[in-house]
C-alpha cells in the first residue's frame, strides 16, 4: 500500500487484505470476506441486533457501505426467505469479526459464500464502535471498500482518494431509478410466519410505486387482501391511473429525493389532483416524495437513522412505536407547514420529522418502516389503516 | 402522563433474606425504586429483614421497618403509616407473595390500599400457571402440554397424558424451588410430593419436557398507554431442563433471525397485554426447538426479576428505576434515558458488546446432595461479564467467577488429557454444573462438535466458539508467548487473560505482563451507552475490550482530573461472601463522594447495588483479577491524582489480589498488606497475640498429613481443621478422631493449594462473640460485641447472634472490647476489623481476627444507627477517630438479632447440622425490646413461626441430655408434648416427664420418627449432634425438617432461646417500629461508660 502524507491506520496484523479508505484519508486496514474487489459508498451505521439479510437487500440501502455496530453479524446464516428484494443493495460490509459457520434451523447458505454471489465485498476485524462513534461525530463519509485476496501492496491510496473525492455521494443522486424494477408486475407472496395461518383472498388493488421497494411491504399489502401492481418508479400518472388502483402505495427507496423527486413529485401532483379522493401510503423516500409533492423541503442528515430501535410518538394518539429505520435525508417540518398538512409524527431521538397526513383525505405517510424486516413490528397497525382507508372509499362510492 | 397526585405514601416490600432464588438483585431494585419515589415527591415506607440491605438504610426511606414480611407484620405497619399504594414488584416472589396474601384477606381493600406496579388479577393469572396457559392459549401463544394437579392420582392421569420426561412445576415459589425433572414413572411420584409440598397452594404443573430445546428470556417494559419495549433479549447456552439462574447466558440473542425474533417479541408484548401488566418490567420465557423452530412460552414473571437485573447491567437501562416511575402514573416518553442523557426512556437498547453471565455454585458446601442441575435453581451467585465480542466475554465471564480459572479452561478431570477418559455421555449428556468447561475439554481432546451438540444440547453456534478459543489455545501452547504486538492482541482479542496466555505459554503472568506493557498492549475502555455508539453517553459505567485493530479514539473513559480511589467489589455471591460486602462497598463510595473525592468502584456481580451506574462516580464492570484491576488504575491514573484502591470492603477477593497490587505499585489504602499477611499467617499471628498476653485456641500448622497427624495430638481431640486464606469457613471441619483427620487432610490441602492447613483445638461449650470495630492506626474503637446463640463451633455466619449480649457478664464483654482495641492497635489496622473470639466462664480464646470489613457491619450499622464503612473510609483516607467523634461506647435503642437461612431444601440429601463450615445464604434482623421479642421476630423473618404447640421431638446427644431435661420441661409447659427416642426419653421419664418413645428409622419399627414427622405430628426438633459415625439417622431427621418447614435447632442453646420467644409470644402480641423512630431523638442511645 502506497501513499503520501499520513499515516495508514492499524496494519496491524498479517492477513491484511483488505481497506476501508476514508474521504478524509483515513485508511483502515482488516481481513477481507465476500466478493473481492472495490467499491464506492457512502458509510452508515446500523446498530440493529438481527436482521443483517434483511437490511443488505433493503433497495434503499444503494450506494451505502454497512458498518454493522452488532459485534456478531452472520450467525444465522442466510435463507430463502429473509430476502427484502432481489439481490445485495449495499455496496459493502463492514463488521467487527469474520462470520462464522451458521446456526439457524432456517439456514440453507453461510454469510460469506452469499456475498460473494451477491458480489458484495466486506471487511473485518474492524473497530466498528470507534468507526461508528467517528461516524456520529462527522457525519457519513464517502468511503471505499476493497478486497484484495493477493493483499493490498498495488494499492495506491492518493489514486484512490482521488477517485473517491471524485464521486458524488448521495447528494443529489437519483438511485430509486436504478434500482426501481423496469417493468411492471403482480405480487401475492404473504408475510413469513413460522406456522401457517389462513388470510384472506385478495379484494382491493393498490399499485406500488418502486422506488426500491421491499418485499415486506408488499407482503403486508397481501397480507391484508390486496392485489398489488409493482410499477417502475419512472411509471407516469396516465399509466398509474390506467391501473385503476383502489389505493396507491409509495415506496422507500435509495438517494436523494429532491433527485426522484424531479419525476415522482409531478406524477403524484396529477394523481392527486385527478383522484383526490385515491388513498395514498408513503414509507421513507415514498414519504419524502409525497411531503415534497405538498411542497415541504428535505435536508440530508449528518449521520441519518439506520437502526431497529428507533423510537416514534405519533401525535395523535400519544402512542409510542419502536421503529425499524433507514434513511439519510428528512423532511424539514419545522418551518410552516402547506395548508391541510400536518406532521403526525417525530422522532423521540432528535425530534425529527416521522409522519405525514392530509387533513381531510385519505393521504398520509411515514419516514419509518412499518413494515419492519428486521425490526419491531410495532407500527404494522398503518397498513391495516390504509387498506381501512382503501375500503372506505370503495364504499362511499 | 403525569404522575399520579392522588397518593402521597407508598409501601414498598423487599424481598427479605439472600436465599437461592431472590439475591441482592432485590436491594439493587429495591434502592432504586426507593430512591425514585422520594425523588417524585413520595412518602416511602419500606418493609425488609434484612438487614445486609441498602434499601433499609434510613435515608432511602420515610419509615423503614426492619421487620419480617408476614401479613401480620405487614398489617401492623399499614395500620401505623396508612399507605395510599402498595408496590409489590421490586422485592422478588417474597414481596409479590406477600402482597396478594394481604390482597386475598382484605386488608388492603379495608385500609384503602392501591396496589401499584401489578394488579391482583394479573398477578394471579401471571403466577398461577393454569391460568396462565389459558390466557396465553386464548392468544394463540402455545405451551408445551401440560395439566395442573394437586393430588397424586390427578398427577398420574397428567403424566399419562403430556408423557414422559416431565417437569414439575410448583405455583408460586421462586427460583424454581420444589420442582423438578422425572425421567421415569419411578420417580414421578417422589417429585411430583416434594414440588407440590413447595407450592403455597398445593398445586403442580405437570409439564410434557422440552429439555434441549433452545432457551431464551426478554425484558419486557409496559406503561400505562400500552407503549412497550424489549429492554434485553437472554439466550440460555445451557438448554431448556436447567433453571434460568443456574445456566450460562448470552445477551442479546445469538442465534435467532430477526423474523424469529420478532416473533419471540411481539409474543411477549402480548402476554403482558393479555396478563393485564400494566405499568412496569416483566420477564417472559420461551423454548424454541433447534429442528424447525417451534416456540412456545414457558412463563412469566411480572416484576423485576434476577433477570431483569442482568439486562439492567448489560444494557445500561434501569429497569426497576423506570418500571417505578411508570407504577406512579408516567409514560415511557415522559421519562429520559438517564444513562446516555439522550432521548427519552421509550427505545430498545442497542448493544455492540457482548455480555455473558456465569452461575456460581458452592455444591461442595452440601455433602451428600448430587450436583445435577435441575428445574430447580441451585446457583448462590453469579458474575456477568463484558466483551467486545463472545469469546472474549465469555472468558472474562469464568475469570470473573474467582473458582481458581483464569478463562475457559480445563475443569480439571480424572483420567488424564486422552480421549479416551472422557466419556461424553458422563460429562455432557448430564446437566451438571459448568458443563460449558466440559464441552471446551471434549474438544480439547478431539471431541467433534457434533458429539458435543448431540450430547449436550449446546447451539452448534456457542461450540464453534469454544473451538476457535480452544484452537487458540493449542497455537499459544506450541508457538508460546508472542514476540510481536500483532499475535499478542490476538489473544486478548480472544479474551485470554495473561494467568491463562501464562500458563498455556509457560510463562508467569508477571512475564506476559510485562511482555504486553513493552508492546505498547492495553486494553481500551467502552461505555456501556445504550445505544451502540449511536449517542454520547455522560455515563462512565465501562468495560474494557481488546479489539482486532483499535482506531485512534478507542478508548472512552475520559478520565478526570480528580483525586480518586478505586473501590474493589467482592465479585459474584457465594456462600461467605454476599450482600454483607456489597453493602460496605457502596458505603465506602458514598464516603468517599461524601469527601469530594471520586469514587470509582470496580465489580463483576450484576445483582450488586454497587454496580449501578449511578452509585459511584465511575464503574468499571471488569473481573477482580490483578491484570484487569492494573490496567483500571494504569488508565485512571493517566490524570487527576489516583490515591489507590480499597480492598478492605470486598470481603476476600481483593484481599486475594491485593499484595499483586501492590507489588505492582498500587497502593493499597488503609491496612497494608503486611498486617493482613500477619492475620492471615499462623506463626505470626500466635507470635502477635502472645506478645499482648492475649489466650488462643491450641493449635498448629501442618503442611503434610503427618505433621497433622502429630499436632493433633498435641492438640487433643476434637479439633477444627481448616486451610488459611478462605472464608465462610469453605472446607473448615471439625474432627473427632484421627482417622477422621487422616481421611479428610489430603481433599482439604488440595483446596488450597500451596496454602497450608491449620488445626485448632475445638473449645467445647463456649460461647463465641462476633466483635467489629475501627482503627485508625494508632487508636481503635469497638463497635459491638455480637454475643452468638449457638455455641462455638458453628460457623459465625451460620449462628444465630445478639446484640446486645444477651448472658454473658457485663466484664466479660468489657474485657472482650479491650482485647479487641488491644488486637487493632498493635496491628496497626486502618479502617474496619473483626475479631472473634470463644468464651467459657472467665476464659477468653482469641479465635481469629479478620483485618477487613466483616460479614456483621451492615448488621452492627443498623443496630446502631452509624455507618461503620463510612467511618472506615473516613480513617482510611487520613482522618482520625478523634475526627470521627465517636461516643465511648455505644448501644442500640433496642435488641437485635440476627439470624441465618439455609438452602438446604434444594440440596436433596445435605446434612442440615451446623458446623464450622458456613452454609447459611443470608442472614434476617429481628429488632424489638427484648432479647425474646427480638429472636422471635427473627424466627418469623426466616419464615418459621413459633409453633404453638404440637409434638417436640427431642432427640440429644448423651452429654445434652440433663440440659435438655430442662428444656423438656419447658417445652411440655407451654403445652407440647414430648416424642423422644429411647435414649432420650428414658432419661426425660427418670426426671419425671411424660414422653412418648419413637423408634428411629434403623430400629424396624413403625410408625417411627420419619413417619410421625410426615403425618403431621411433629410442631419441632431439637436434636444435637453426636458422634460422626452415629448421625446417619439423624441426618434424614434433619433433612425431612427442613422440606416440610418444620423448626429444627441442633444446639441447645438454640432451643432455650427458642423456649424465651415462644414464652413472650405468649404474654404480648408483636409491636412494630420504624428505624427513624427508634433513633428520632437522633443520637444511638444507651450510653454506656
Amino acid at each position: 500500500m502506497k501513499r503520501s502524507g499520513a499515516q495508514t491506520q492499524t496494519p496491524h496484523h498479517g492477513g491484511q487484505n483488505a481497506l476501508l479508505l476514508l474521504e478524509d484519508g483515513t485508511a483502515i486496514t482488516g481481513a477481507g470476506f465476500g466478493a473481492h474487489g472495490r467499491r464506492l459508498g457512502e458509510l452508515c451505521f446500523n446498530t440493529a441486533h438481527s436482521g443483517y439479510q434483511e437490511i443488505l437487500t433493503d433497495p434503499s440501502y444503494a450506494d451505502q457501505i454497512i458498518t454493522f455496530t452488532f459485534p456478531q453479524i452472520g450467525n444465522t446464516g442466510v435463507n430463502p426467505e429473509d430476502l427484502e428484494s432481489r439481490g445485495v443493495f449495499a455496496r459493502g460490509v463492514v463488521t467487527r469479526l469474520p462470520p462464522p459457520q451458521p446456526s439457524n434451523w432456517r439456514a440453507r447458505q453461510n454469510f460469506n459464500d452469499w456475498l460473494r454471489e451477491h458480489d458484495t465485498p466486506a471487511i473485518a476485524n474492524i473497530d466498528t464502535r470507534t468507526l461508528t462513534r467517528r461516524i456520529r461525530d462527522r457525519g457519513s463519509p464517502r468511503a471505499m471498500l476493497v478486497h484484495q485476496p493477493e493483499g493490498l501492496a498495488d494499492i495506491n491510496i492518493d489514486e484512490a482518494l482521488e477517485e473517491l473525492r471524485a464521486w458524488n455521494g448521495l447528494k443529489g443522486a437519483d438511485l430509486a431509478a436504478d434500482v426501481s424494477c423496469r417493468e411492471a408486475y403482480d405480487w401475492s407472496e404473504k408475510l413469513w410466519r413460522s406456522d401457517s395461518a389462513a388470510v384472506k383472498s385478495p379484494d382491493r388493488h393498490i399499485v406500488a410505486v418502486d422506488f426500491g421497494v421491499k418485499r415486506n411491504i408488499l407482503r403486508h399489502l397481501a397480507d391484508l387482501g390486496a392485489r398489488v401492481t409493482v410499477v417502475p418508479a419512472a411509471a407516469d400518472a396516465e399509466q398509474i391511473l390506467a391501473r385503476e388502483p383502489d389505493g396507491l402505495f409509495l415506496s422507500n427507496g435509495p438517494g436523494d429525493p429532491a433527485a426522484t423527486g424531479r419525476y415522482a413529485e409531478q406524477t403524484l401532483r396529477r394523481i392527486m389532483s385527478e383522484s383526490p379522493a385515491l388513498p395514498i401510503f408513503g414509507i421513507c423516500l415514498g414519504h419524502q416524495i409525497l411531503g415534497r409533492a405538498l411542497g415541504i423541503d428535505t435536508y440530508k442528515m449528518p449521520f441519518g437513522h439506520h437502526g431497529a430501535n428507533h423510537p416514534v410518538l405519533e401525535h395523535a394518539s400519544g402512542q409510542v412505536a419502536i421503529t425499524s429505520q433507514n434513511h439519510n435525508f428528512c423532511l424539514q417540518t419545522e418551518n410552516k407547514m402547506p395548508d391541510g398538512v400536518f406532521a403526525s409524527h417525530a422522532s423521540l431521538f432528535d425530534g425529527s420529522n416521522e409522519g405525514l397526513a392530509v387533513r381531510d383525505r385519505p393521504v398520509f405517510s411515514v419516514q419509518f418502516h412499518p413494515e419492519a424486516s428486521p425490526g419491531p413490528h410495532d407500527a404494522h397497525n398503518l397498513f391495516a389503516r390504509f387498506l381501512g382507508a382503501v375500503r372506505r372509499r370503495n364504499q362511499n362510492d | 402522563m403525569p404522575k399520579r397526585t392522588d397518593i402521597e405514601t407508598i409501601l414498598v416490600l423487599g424481598a427479605g433474606p439472600i436465599v437461592i432464588g431472590q439475591a441482592c438483585e432485590f436491594d439493587y431494585s429495591g434502592v432504586q425504586a426507593c430512591r425514585t419515589l422520594k425523588e417524585e415527591g413520595y412518602r416511602v415506607v419500606l418493609i425488609n429483614s434484612n438487614p445486609a440491605t441498602v434499601m433499609t438504610d434510613p435515608e432511602l426511606a420515610d419509615a423503614t421497618y426492619i421487620e419480617p414480611l408476614t401479613a401480620e407484620i405487614a398489617e401492623r405497619v399499614i395500620a401505623r403509616e396508612k399507605p395510599d399504594a402498595l408496590l409489590p414488584t421490586m422485592g422478588g416472589q417474597t414481596a409479590l407473595n406477600l402482597a396478594m396474601r394481604l390482597h386475598r384477606d382484605g386488608h388492603l381493600e379495608r385500609r384503602g390500599v392501591e396496589l401499584i406496579g401489578a394488579r391482583a388479577d394479573a398477578i394471579a393469572r401471571a403466577e398461577d400457571r393454569e391460568l396462565f396457559r389459558q390466557a396465553m392459549s386464548e392468544i394463540g401463544i402455545r405451551s408445551s402440554p401440560a395439566r395442573i394437579a394437586s393430588g397424586l392420582e390427578e398427577a398420574m392421569a397428567a403424566l399419562d397424558e403430556v408423557g414422559l420426561p416431565v417437569i414439575l412445576r410448583p405455583s408460586f415459589t421462586l427460583g424454581g424451588r420444589g420442582g423438578g425433572v422425572a425421567y421415569n414413572r419411578e420417580e414421578f411420584p417422589a417429585a411430583f410430593q416434594r414440588a407440590r409440598e413447595a407450592s403455597p397452594i398445593g398445586t403442580v404443573l405437570v409439564e410434557k419436557s422440552v429439555i434441549g430445546w433452545k432457551e431464551y428470556e426478554l425484558e419486557v417494559i409496559r406503561d400505562i398507554r400500552d407503549n412497550c419495549i424489549i429492554v434485553c433479549s437472554i439466550e440460555n447456552i445451557d438448554p431448556m431442563g436447567i433453571h434460568t439462574g443456574d445456566s450460562v447466558t448470552v445477551a442479546p440473542a445469538m442465534t435467532l433471525t430477526d423474523k424469529e425474533y420478532q416473533q419471540m417479541r411481539d409474543a411477549a408484548i402480548a402476554c403482558l397485554r393479555r396478563i393485564g401488566v400494566e405499568t412496569g418490567g416483566s420477564n417472559v420465557q420461551f423454548a424454541v426447538n433447534p429442528r424447525d423452530g417451534e416456540m412456545l412460552i414457558i412463563e412469566m414473571n411480572p416484576r423485576v426479576s434476577r433477570s431483569s437485573a442482568l439486562a439492567s447491567k448489560a444494557t445500561g437501562f434501569p429497569i426497576a428505576r423506570v418500571a417505578t416511575r411508570l407504577a406512579v402514573g408516567y409514560t415511557l416518553d415522559e421519562i429520559r434515558n438517564e444513562v446516555s442523557g439522550t432521548g427519552p426512556a421509550s427505545f430498545e437498547p442497542a448493544l455492540d458488546w457482548v455480555v455473558v453471565k456465569t452461575p456460581r455454585f458452592d455444591f461442595e458446601k452440601f455433602h451428600g446432595a448430587e450436583a445435577l442441575l435441575t428445574s430447580s435453581m441451585k446457583s448462590v451467585g453469579e458474575a456477568m461479564s463484558v466483551g467486545g465480542t463472545f469469546p472474549e466475554a465469555l472468558q472474562k465471564a469464568y475469570a470473573s467467577l474467582e473458582i481458581g480459572l483464569r478463562g475457559l479452561e480445563s475443569p480439571g478431570l480424572p483420567g488424564g488429557g486422552s480421549r479416551q477418559h472422557f466419556e461424553p455421555t458422563r460429562f455432557l449428556g448430564w446437566p451438571v454444573p459448568g458443563r460449558l468447561l466440559f464441552a471446551a475439554e471434549a474438544l480439547r481432546r478431539g471431541i467433534r462438535p457434533e458429539t458435543i451438540t448431540r450430547h449436550s444440547g449446546f447451539d452448534p453456534w456457542h461450540v464453534a466458539r469454544l473451538e476457535e478459543i480452544v484452537r487458540a489455545e493449542g497455537e499459544i501452547a506450541s508457538e508460546g508467548l508472542p514476540e510481536d504486538a500483532a499475535r499478542l492482541r490476538r489473544w486478548k482479542h480472544l479474551g485470554f487473560t495473561d494467568a491463562r496466555l501464562a500458563a498455556l505459554a509457560g510463562r508467569s503472568e508477571d512475564e506476559v505482563r510485562a511482555r504486553r506493557h513493552a508492546l505498547g498492549l492495553h486494553p481500551s475502555y467502552r461505555r456501556i451507552d445504550t445505544s451502540a455508539g449511536e449517542f454520547p453517553s455522560e455515563t462512565p459505567y465501562l468495560y474494557s475490550a481488546w479489539d482486532a485493530a483499535p482506531l485512534p479514539g478507542a478508548d472512552e473513559a475520559e478520565v478526570s482530573d480528580r483525586r480518586k480511589v478505586m473501590i474493589l467489589g467482592g465479585g459474584p455471591n457465594r456462600i461467605g461472601q454476599g450482600i454483607e460486602f456489597d453493602y460496605c462497598c457502596v458505603h465506602a463510595v458514598q464516603a468517599l463522594r461524601a469527601l469530594g473525592i471520586e469514587a470509582i468502584m470496580v465489580n463483576c456481580n450484576p445483582e450488586t447495588v454497587s454496580t449501578d451506574y449511578d452509585t459511584a462516580d465511575r464503574l468499571y464492570f471488569e473481573p477482580l483479577t490483578a491484570e484487569h484491576v492494573l490496567e483500571i488504575a494504569r488508565r485512571e491514573s493517566s490524570r487527576g491524582e489516583l490515591l489507590g484502591a480499597l480492598a478492605q470492603f470486598g470481603g476476600q477477593t481483593p484481599l486475594r489480589i491485593a499484595r499483586a497490587l501492590e507489588a505492582a505499585g498500587l497502593p493499597v489504602l488503609g491496612t497494608s498488606a503486611e498486617v493482613i499477611d500477619i492475620a492471615e499467617d499462623r506463626d505470626r499471628f500466635h507470635a502477635l497475640l502472645k506478645s499482648l498476653n492475649l489466650r488462643q485456641p491450641e493449635g498448629g500448622v501442618a503442611r503434610a498429613t503427618e505433621e497433622a497427624v502429630r499436632e493433633a495430638r498435641r492438640v487433643g481431640y476434637p479439633v477444627l481443621l481448616r486451610p488459611s486464606y478462605v472464608l465462610g469457613g469453605r472446607a473448615m471441619r471439625r474432627v473427632e478422631n484421627e482417622d477422621e483427620l487422616v481421611s479428610w487432610i489430603d481433599s482439604a490441602v488440595e483446596v488450597s493449594g500451596e496454602h497450608p492447613v491449620l488445626i485448632d483445638s475445638y473449645i467445647a461449650d463456649a460461647i463465641e462473640v462476633d466483635v467489629d470495630a475501627l482503627c485508625d492506626g494508632r487508636r481503635a474503637w469497638v463497635a459491638g460485641a455480637m454475643e452468638h446463640v449457638e455455641e462455638a463451633g458453628v460457623h459465625s455466619g451460620d449462628s444465630a447472634s445478639s446484640f446486645p449480649h444477651d448472658s454473658l457478664e457485663s466484664s466479660v464483654i468489657d474485657e472482650i472490647h479491650e482485647q479487641s482495641r488491644r488486637i487493632g492497635e498493635a496491628l496497626g489496622v486502618v479502617g474496619l476489623f473483626n475479631v472473634q473470639f470463644a468464651c467459657r466462664g472467665d476464659e477468653i480464646y482469641v479465635l481469629e481476627v479478620n483485618p477487613r470489613a466483616s460479614r456483621t457491619v451492615p448488621f452492627l450499622t443498623k443496630a446502631l444507627g452509624l455507618p461503620l464503612a463510612r467511618y472506615a473510609t473516613r480513617l482510611i483516607l487520613g482522618e482520625t477517630l478523634d475526627d470521627l467523634g465517636l461516643p465511648a461506647r455505644v448501644l442500640p435503642p433496642f435488641h437485635a438479632v440476627k439470624e441465618a437461612i439455609f438452602p438446604f431444601d434444594r440440596f436433596e440429601g445435605a446434612d442440615a447440622m451446623l458446623g464450622p463450615e458456613m452454609r447459611s445464604t443470608g442472614e434476617v434482623m429481628g429488632i424489638d425490646r427484648d432479647f425474646a421479642s427480638a429472636f422471635w421476630k427473627a424466627q418469623l423473618a426466616l419464615g418459621l413461626p413459633l409453633p404453638g404447640g404440637g409434638g417436640a421431638f427431642i432427640s440429644v446427644n448423651h452429654a445434652d441430655r440433663a440440659e435438655a431435661t430442662e428444656l423438656a420441661r419447658e417445652f411440655a409447659s407451654l403445652g407440647f408434648s414430648l416424642l423422644a427416642t429411647s435414649g432420650t426419653a428414658g432419661h426425660f421419664e427418670s426426671c419425671g416427664l411424660e414422653v412418648e418413645v419413637v423408634p428411629k428409622v434403623y430400629e424396624g419399627r413403625r410408625p417411627h420418627v420419619m413417619d410421625r414427622m410426615l403425618s403431621g405430628d411433629v410442631a419441632l426438633v431439637l436434636n444435637t449432634p453426636s458422634g460422626r459415625r452415629a448421625r446417619g439417622d439423624s441426618d434424614s431427621i434433619r433433612s425431612l425438617a427442613c422440606a416440610r418447614g418444620i423448626p429444627c435447632f441442633t444446639t441447645l442453646r438454640a432451643g432455650r432461646a427458642l423456649v424465651r420467644a415462644m414464652r413472650a409470644a405468649k404474654t404480648a402480641p408483636l409491636e412494630v417500629c420504624s428505624l427513624q423512630d427508634y433513633f428520632s431523638d437522633g443520637e444511638p442511645a444507651g450510653e454506656k461508660d
